[in-house]
């Protein structure tokens, strides 16, 4: 048995932390790597910008990302102010009981549900039951569903952020709680809240589950109509010419998910600068 | 007839009782101060006479609290409008994050007292006056509040609440983040003040109230012990608990 100084374990230990981050964040190196090398060859204009032609092996994959764009903008409009004001209430307003309790539990294990159960609940309830047929419409309201445990979550944190002292100082002014809440809580939260809907702005651009039975379609020739129509989207494009299509050239399958993935990082990248940005400037 | 009435208050945390059988008249342009060790319930009471207290859960109050012969605590009241008459200082400043001259402005625009810019810039002019702060920052207005020290952020949360125009105003423990220097003036402050508004200051520092105060209540475990001038309590109290507490030999 070897004696280890206290340098040499310090030393040592720093190795194995700093051998662990390589192990986890290699893998993500290596996927855009080969992502990037074997898909930026078909990425131009004409590739985003047109339709899908001869059984969706050439043109381009605009309806994907026009589909996937409707999506996510449906189901942002629908939680954002749903979710915010959830947030607001139960932060604010709702007392410390059991049932604001069995609310809070409820919202936190619901982010543990696995996606494709929300697909199948989507399916059977906005698809079926409301006759919403497979259309955008349906696919949002699932993400929604899927989404606001998350959007609540973030939105709370980011309110409980904001020092109780404040609050006490506007109340003691006569300030009642709704005008405190709009003057000086949000203010204050927005950086928090708005880090939190564009990250899970770019978490459902990525969904597939969710939206397999309730939004996506195998090949629309046209961009959608109305909120009822079906489209195609980047997920759900890129695992049918993955696996359903064959002699797929390999280029435009990492074309697709180069696309995707770009969308992805740069809602996350936005993200990381408005935390960045608000905590510069941010004094308390 | 006196300002504050209080009768026969108690309040209740859930199941603690804070405040037990309290009775005290407080009057008109004076300054009053709340002594008494940590934990016997002096910012309760403090918070009790702006109602600030309601937004706790769990709290429960009985008896009344009467100010100029109405009692806020009927369902009646409008807490909004009574908080702003009875302005509230707290233990440690609190402006908020933006600039000096909003934070003064705040309580103005939201609560609709005036939206008009030359009204604003005067009653913000004549504020951080009556908190001495005005020369040392008037070239500075634009700037944020928490740029300042800690005495100049206090006294800018005085001049926010003198800003809407109270008739009382609560300070608890004003002055326990400053340094001696800053507490004297903040003192010198609140004696220039007592013309004009009626006060209330939550301390646990004897010799500030025995230097700043008319009347003093010292207060035990919930009860008030004690109300009377403030030569009396230090001089020649009538409890024997008052002696101990004045003369050191408690907590
Ligand atoms: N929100 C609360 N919930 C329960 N008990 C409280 C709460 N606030 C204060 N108390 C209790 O009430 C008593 C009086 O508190 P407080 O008025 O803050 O005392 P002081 O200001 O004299 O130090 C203390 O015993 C304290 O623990
Ligand atoms: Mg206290």
């Amino acid at each position: 048995m070897i004696k280890l100084t206290p340098k040499l374990s310090q030393k040592l230990s720093y190795l194995i932390l700093f051998l662990a981050t390589v192990l986890v964040i290699m893998p993500i190196i290596v996927m855009i790597f080969i992502i990037v090398k074997n898909g930026i060859s078909v990425i131009n204009w004409e590739f985003l910008s047109s339709m899908p032609r001869n059984g969706m092996r050439e043109g381009g994959i605009l309806p994907a990302i026009v589909g996937t764009f409707a999506i996510v903008m449906c189901t942002t409009m629908l939680t954002l102010p749903t979710g915010v004001c959830a947030a607001i209430y139960l932060n604010e307003y709702a007392r410390d009981n059991t049932l604001t309790r069995l609310i809070k539990l409820g919202i936190v294990n619901l982010a543990g549900v696995p996606s494709v159960v929300y697909g199948l609940f989507g399916f059977g309830i906005f698809v079926m039951f409301l006759k919403l047929g497979v259309s955008i419409i349906a696919g949002a309201l699932t993400l929604s569903i899927m989404e606001l445990p998350v959007i609540i979550t973030t939105s709370r944190n980011a309110l409980n952020s904001v020092p109780y002292s404040f609050r006490e100082a506007s109340w003691a002014l006569g300030v009642s709680r709704w005008q405190t809440i709009r003057c000086i809580v949000l203010p204050n939260a927005l950086s928090g809240i708005m880090t939190g809907a564009v990250l899970s702005i770019a978490r459902i651009s990525g969904e597939t589950a969710p939206i397999l039975f309730t939004a996506a379609a195998f090949y629309v020739p046209h961009l959608p109509h109305s909120i009822f129509d079906q489209v195609m989207t980047l997920p759900y494009h890129l695992y049918i010419i993955s696996t359903q299509i064959p002699n797929m050239p390999s280029n435009v399958i990492f074309g697709t998910a180069l696309v995707l993935l770009f969308m992805v990082l740069t809602m996350s990248f936005v993200a990381i600068f408005i935390r960045i940005y608000f905590r510069k400037h941010r004094k308390w | 007839m006196s300002k504050i009435e209080i009768k026969n208050f108690n309040l209740y945390y859930t199941n603690f009782h804070a405040l037990k059988d309290i009775n005290i008249n407080i009057e008109d342009r004076r300054i009053t101060t709340i002594i008494g060790p940590s934990g016997c319930g002096k910012s309760t009471l403090l918070r009790s006479i702006n109602r600030i207290n309601d937004i706790t859960e769990g709290v429960r109050t009985s008896g009344e609290i009467n100010i100029y012969g109405e009692n806020i605590y009927d369902n009646r009241t409008n807490v909004d409008t009574l908080r702003r008459n009875v302005g509230m200082v707290f233990q440690r400043p609190n402006p908020f994050p933006i600039s000096i001259y909003e934070n003064v402005a705040f309580g103005l625009r939201v609560n609709r007292i005036s939206s008009n810019k030359n009204v604003i810039n005067e009653i913000i002019e004549k504020s951080l006056k009556a908190v001495l702060l005005w020369d040392s920052i008037k070239d500075k207005l634009r700037k944020s509040a928490l740029s300042l020290t800690l005495e100049e952020q206090q006294r800018l949360c005085i001049a926010r609440v003198i800003a809407v125009a109270p008739h009382i105003i609560l300070l608890d423990e004003p002055c326990s983040s400053l340094d001696p220097v800053a507490i004297r003036k903040i003192e010198e402050l609140m004696i220039q003040l007592k013309d004009r508004y009626t006060i209330i200051i939550v301390t646990h520092n004897m010799q500030q109230a025995a230097r700043v105060s008319n009347d003093t209540a010292f207060m035990l475990f919930g009860e008030l012990i004690e109300f009377d001038r403030t030569e009396k309590i230090f001089t020649n109290p009538s409890k024997k608990e008052t002696e101990d507490y004045v003369s050191g030999r408690f907590g």
